[in-house]
């Protein structure tokens, strides 16, 4: 092959790329601008500050405050209780079985399978379990459906982050005479900075989801003051304003929008922060 | 044949998988010396090393028949603490590992998992360790920075300090100079010759140079099996097989 045909090649593909990157990234200033643009008029104190009162769904006095300390109250319930199951899943596949044994390839490919279940399927599950034990739509139920929800995704994120450990970090706590729960303390202090980033990712995802807590979480102009009460969420906030005719419901649509994008954005800030100051002692 | 050994490998066989990796391994490591493993890549010396330490246990899929007597003991027997066996030997393995935390507690760590918590006590230990490396005058002042900071030759005598703080009998060294520069390597082949008056070493090199400088004894092993023990001048420069004849001089890597 010639120099020029090579060259006109290599111009073409960097095209592509570009062409891709530039599409993706201003779909999400796209994204973004619409909600601000559409959402922005109708942001008010009262909207962050109130529950709906009498006539809210029909453009009058309130906010979304239940919905948002609702969203808050799953995904934080979700990440805590999803952390404490996914921590010492991932230290026993990793640093408790052998590197390579059957039980932990076997285990990391159901996870694998459940990372790709759709999240109706974890609400409709969890719908099930309630039904039998009797609980009925609440915060409760909606934590249980997000945890299943996150758990994969926790699960996955710390493997990847476990896994880039150098397996000599923990030979070399294992020669020094430590116990293997010892020596996953060691590598835990190594992925500190992974596990914000599996924070991050369980908690976006826990706080945007529609499908899991639709039929678990139900939905209340209340903040629940009990894990037993039902619980509204922003997502459910928006669909339901968003389907109503009138303009000023559909714009405080968009304003909830707009808070749940700030919420999720103030995470990302605050775990990059967390994370950056974890590496300190790094190898 | 050997005075005084420390090590007693007895009729030792490794399987991973299906392959046989170590087959019908005999030798007496001897005590306060420094004895070389040298061979061909592949041919098993590393998965030697590591039957010493049971780190061997960490594999999936390892069958180890025979036994690895140390004193008296036989650390492959059924009921043999695997921490304690461990904290008796050091590890210094290809690169340094340092522990993810400071200078200070990367030699206190395995005082502190064995139970020394008075600080007056950690400070001496860590103090000793670091001088008997030739550390502490390079790091004296910045021993709670992270010994990620150190240079690579810095953070192999760190590794080194590391495990001499757990008062192991025998180091066992895997390549253990392969990643450092020359000053550096010189400044560990000095260390192992000094340490071989209060601790038994054993090491893995590819290097025979290395093996001439330092070591005491050397043990040539080829396709799992060991051709020839003995003192080192004996095996390197009158050995008595074809096959370490060949390796010595070159034919076979």
């Amino acid at each position: 092959m010639n120099i020029k045909k090579r060259k006109a090649e290599e111009v073409v593909f960097k095209a592509l790329m570009v062409s891709a990157c530039v599409v993706v990234s201003s779909s999400l200033f796209l994204i973004v601008g619409t909600i601000v643009a559409k959402g922005l008029p109708y942001l008010s104190w009262d909207m962050v500050s109130k529950v709906p009162q009498g006539g809210f769904y029909i453009g009058k006095e309130g906010g979304v405050l239940n919905a948002i300390i609702g969203s808050l109250y799953l995904a934080g319930g979700a990440t805590v209780l999803g952390l404490l199951l996914s921590i010492p899943i991932s230290i026993y596949l990793n640093i408790y079985l052998k590197s390579g044994s059957p039980l932990s390839k076997s285990a990391k490919l159901a996870y694998d399978v459940l990372f790709g279940i759709p999240s109706i399927v974890y609400g409709a599950f969890a719908f099930s379990i309630m039904i039998w034990l009797g609980v009925r739509a609440s915060l409760f139920g909606g934590i249980i459906a997000v945890t299943l929800l996150i758990i994969p995704i926790l699960v996955r994120t710390l493997d990847e982050v476990i896994t880039t450990v150098p397996k000599e970090l923990k030979h070399a706590a294992l020669s020094l005479g430590a116990t293997r729960w010892e020596a996953a303390k060691v590598i835990l202090r190594q992925i500190k900075p992974g596990i914000y980033t599996a924070i991050l990712l369980a908690f976006g995802r826990g706080i945007g989801d529609v499908a899991s807590v639709l039929f678990t979480a139900g939905f209340s102009d209340n903040i629940p003051k009990y894990i037993d009460e039902p619980a509204a969420t922003l997502p459910l906030a928006i669909f339901f304003q968003l389907g109503s005719p009138i303009p000023e419901v559909q714009g405080r649509a968009y304003a909830s929008a707009l808070i749940l994008t700030i919420i999720i954005l103030a995470i990302v800030i605050v775990s990059h922060v967390l994370a950056a100051k974890q590496t300190k002692h790094k190898i | 044949m050997t005075p005084h050994p420390l090590i007693r490998v007895r009729d030792l066989n490794v399987h991973i998988d299906d392959h046989h990796i170590l087959k019908h391994i005999n030798i007496n490591i001897p005590d306060k010396s420094v004895t070389s493993i040298i061979g061909p890549s592949g041919c098993g010396k590393t998965t030697l090393l590591k039957t010493f330490n049971r780190l061997l246990d960490d594999t999936a899929n390892v069958k180890v028949t025979g036994s690895v007597l140390v004193h008296d003991e036989d650390i492959y027997a059924p009921h043999a603490e695997v921490t304690h066996i461990r904290k008796k030997m050091g590890l210094l393995s290809q690169r340094p590992f340092p522990l993810p935390m400071s200078i200070y507690d990367n030699v206190a760590y395995g005082p502190r998992i064995h139970g020394i918590r008075k600080k007056s006590e950690l400070d001496s230990i860590v103090e000793q360790q670091l001088k008997d490396t030739g550390l502490w005058e390079e790091v004296k002042d910045r021993l709670h920075s992270p010994a990620a900071k150190l240079s690579i030759g810095q953070q192999q005598r760190l590794c080194l300090a590391r495990g001499l703080a757990v008062e192991p009998e025998i180091i066992l060294g895997d390549e253990s100079t392969s990643a450092l520069d020359p000053l550096s390597t010189h400044k560990i082949e000095d260390l192992f010759v000094r340490l071989k008056e209060k601790y038994t070493i054993v090491l893995v090199t590819h290097i025979l140079r290395q093996a001439r400088r330092i070591s005491d004894y050397i043990v040539f092993v080829y396709m799992g099996e060991i051709i020839e023990f003995g003192p080192t001048e004996e095996v390197l420069l009158d050995p008595k097989e074809e096959l370490t004849k060949q390796y010595v001089k070159g034919f076979i890597s």
